[in-house]
């Protein structure tokens, strides 16, 4: 079955009793036992609860994976992940990655004695210089967050497998229904759920899933013990916005090549970075490994001085963090999402103040491109 | 403002609040006020929620009218609606319409001295000869449930003019996204938004739209009054699920538009409704008075027990009332959407025992013509 097919019935068969073709909403933080050492499969809803339970399922399904685990946010997921690392473990990140994942690792997780290394992943050679050090763990965005570079997912993969350490892609910017991480041999993928999978900016959740059943059970006891689940009011919200994900991405990703490209003709922008352009570094790489290139955007303008009014003077686009959702975001990284990364840091990377990072949504691609036009 | 955006940002969150991308859900009944005399703008919800505005003024927008306005149920807008009539007034509706509209006609309105003569509407003097002295207003549904059947909306309009009645349309099957009757010269439009509006198969939900501001007045006097509305979490899900309509409906579309032309060659079935298909009656008024042919195809087995055992066959699409969503649902006009209607009034109008309704959602048209295929074959097996 087509995963869009799946995707449009998910929770529509849970009912037996009723028949409901939506997912009831298990509003419940407890279950009866039907006797001593009896139980229906649900004791606690931190533990389990049948709405967190059909969101779990789906995106296990589509992903390839055989467990599924939802969070309370895509940082809980992180968070989730990181403990199934150790004092003195090291992780080999993607450098130009989401600030909060950065935060994490620098602010949490170093003290905790874990150090993480981060490199150009889309630099195959420099992660196997990273890896041959001695890793636990491959943590990689592919495209980066916010300059989409594209790293080669199979040859990560091989490599994570050849040095034993855990491959983990954070799969947010692309979903399943374009990119499969497991299959290139990534062990574990991780999503912030609040942007494509629930897509309308209402929702804030994370999700997980594992390839196997060892590291399923390890990360399943982790939220079942740490309990940073994902509540059934929000479960039910993201069901409800993975039946839509595949017409919505679609469309976004044909209003982003329309934008990238009036955007690379543009005077006032000096570069424009989106993988569905042929002449980005990553263009050809994303073709073999996915299917599309994704709703994101980010552009450098050649005067950064006019950042201010161009964010004061979009109409269409609203000046907001998240991203993946119906209606069309602009923001500016340095100040915002990438705000905790070392300003050396993010200058050496390019997510400079003159960078601005556009998530397309359902909007007609006409009327974003006159937004655009009209503040540049 | 294009359409396809107009969807994503109509009925926003208002300026003035914290900048939140959806609007909240004002979950209160009732609001504090200042002053005992000069009510602020909220009193009570039944009378107006700021969630609910929000729903309101989106429908409003998109199909071009001055007012909008939600209701518990689709019927519940159709009975508001007709409540604009008095004792002793005359409706003509279309013939071929939705069986709770065509209940509450015959059963509920009667009582209160408003009667409706059912006409083929297809036919323009028909309806015209159907206009009495006491006749106020003219209720059509184009394409209509479950038969398809086109409508003339701007002939309808002009008609409605002359005779000065109200001109009212079920707009649930094409939503403001392919046919927006306003534009036409309707007065009201009426959804059943638990359609293809909410799309989820998640919100029960009706919405009216008055063309000019006179009617909509007299509409939220009877919305108030009445007190038929919609809560602020079903506004808050139905505008959620409106922001994707166009997505949505133009996959359901295409996909629909595959599987008509594949039913219609299809041995085991007898006759394919579907505005899209060559042979449709009415298909090139339809393709000028709306942007696409939709997505509900309806189509006869060869006998009532082809279709029983057509519909105890398949396993993808659902078996159950109600269509829009995104999942595939197949009904069964004569027990469901027209089981309110006499069995001899069905039959009259085309509605047979072997007539399935089905309703494309987003699946993809290959798996569904896997899973139709085997059973359509499973109905012709002795």
């Amino acid at each position: 079955m087509h995963p869009e097919s799946y995707l449009a019935q998910c929770g529509s068969r849970w009912d037996s009793r009723t028949g409901a073709l939506s997912m009831p909403i298990y509003q419940n933080a407890t279950f009866r036992h039907p006797g001593l050492g009896q139980s229906t499969g649900y004791d606690y809803s931190r533990s389990g609860n049948p709405t967190r339970t059909v969101l779990e399922e789906t995106i296990a399904a589509i992903d390839g994976g055989c467990r599924g685990l939802a969070f309370a946010s895509g940082m809980a997921a992180l968070d989730c992940l990181a403990r199934l690392f150790r004092p003195d473990d090291t992780v080999v990140v993607t450098e130009d990655l989401y600030g909060g994942t950065y935060r994490l690792f620098e602010r949490v997780y170093r003290p905790m004695g874990i150090t993480a290394v981060y490199v150009d992943t889309s630099d195959t050679p420099a992660v196997e210089t990273a890896l041959s050090q001695g890793a636990k763990a491959l943590l990689v965005e592919s495209p980066t967050n916010p300059l989409l570079k594209v790293a080669d997912l199979r040859s990560l993969g091989h490599l994570a497998r050849a040095y034993g350490a855990l491959f983990v892609v954070d799969n947010t910017f692309m979903t399943p229904l374009l990119q499969r991480p497991l299959s290139f041999g990534a062990d574990i993928t991780v999503y912030s759920a609040t942007k494509y999978l629930s897509g309308h900016n209402d929702v804030v959740g994370g999700l997980l899933v594992a390839r196997e059943s060892g590291n399923a059970e390890e990360l399943a006891f982790h939220q079942n013990a740490v309990g940073a689940v994902l509540g059934p009011q929000d479960c039910w919200l993201t069901i409800r916005g993975l039946k839509t994900l595949g017409v919505r991405l679609r469309r976004q990703q044909a209003s982003a090549l329309h934008v990238a490209t009036f955007l690379a003709g543009h005077p006032g922008v000096r570069r424009v970075h989106f993988p569905g352009l042929p002449d980005h570094p990553g263009h050809d790489r994303q073709r073999l490994q996915a299917t599309g290139f994704g709703a994101m955007i980010s552009f450098e303008v050649a005067d950064a001085a006019k950042i201010p009014d161009i964010l004061a003077g979009v109409r269409l686009f609203l000046f907001a963090e998240s991203l993946g959702g119906v209606e069309s975001l602009i923001t500016l990284p340095a100040v915002q999402t990438h705000a905790d990364i070392a300003p050396e840091v993010r200058e050496r990377l390019g997510v400079t103040d003159a960078l601005l990072r556009l998530s397309i949504g359902l909007e007609d691609p006409d009327d974003l491109v006159a937004d655009l036009d009209a503040v540049l | 403002m294009d359409l396809t955006t107009l969807l994503v940002h109509s009925g926003a969150a208002p300026e003035d609040g914290f900048g939140d991308l959806t609007p909240p859900i004002h979950q209160s009944s009732t609001y504090a006020q200042d002053h005992p005399q000069g009510l602020g703008p909220y009193e009570y919800s039944r009378s107006g929620n700021p969630t609910r505005e929000a729903v309101e003024s989106a429908i409003a927008s998109l199909e071009g009218g001055a007012r909008g306005l939600a209701f518990a149920s689709g019927m519940a807008a159709i009975s508001s609606t007709l409540l604009l009539f008095s004792p002793g007034d005359h409706l003509i509706a279309s013939r071929d319409l939705y069986g709770g509209a065509y209940r509450v006609l015959t059963t509920l309105f009667t009582k209160w001295g408003l009667e409706t003569t059912f006409v083929d509407t297809s036919d323009v003097d028909a309806v015209r000869r159907a206009v009495t002295p006491h006749t106020r207003a003219l209720y059509v549904e184009s394409p209509s449930n479950p038969l398809l059947r086109i409508t003339d909306l701007a002939a309808m309009a002009e008609l409605a003019k002359a005779h000065e009645l109200v001109s009212i349309i079920d707009n649930t099957f094409m939503t403001p996204f392919l046919q927006r009757p306003i534009a036409l010269g309707f007065d009201i439009v009426l959804h059943s938004a638990t359609k293809f509006l909410g799309g989820h198969s998640d919100v029960l939900a009706g919405l009216a739209v008055a063309a000019d501001a006179d009617t909509g007045r007299r509409l939220k006097d009877v919305q108030n009054a009445f007190g038929a509305v919609l809560g602020p979490q079903d506004c808050w899900l139905l505008l959620r699920g409106m922001r994707t309509l166009g997505v949505r409906l133009t996959a359901e579309q295409a996909t629909a538009a595959v599987l008509a032309g594949w039913l219609a060659e299809r041995p085991e079935v007898s006759r394919v409704y579907y505005p899209g298909l060559p042979h449709h009656p009415g298909r090139a008024l339809h393709a000028r008075q709306a942007d696409g042919a939709g997505a509900v195809v309806s189509f006869t087995l060869q006998s009532t027990a082809a279709a029983q055992t057509f519909m105890q066959s398949i396993t993808l699409p659902k078996l159950a009332v109600s269509l829009g969503g995104v999942e595939s649902i197949l009904s069964y006009p004569a027990t469901m959407s027209h089981a309110a209607m006499p069995p001899a009034e069905r039959e009259a109008r085309g509605i047979t025992d072997a007539l399935v309704r089905l309703s494309v959602g987003l699946e993809s048209a290959h798996d569904l013509m896997e899973d139709l295929g085997q059973a359509l074959e499973k109905s012709v097996a002795v």
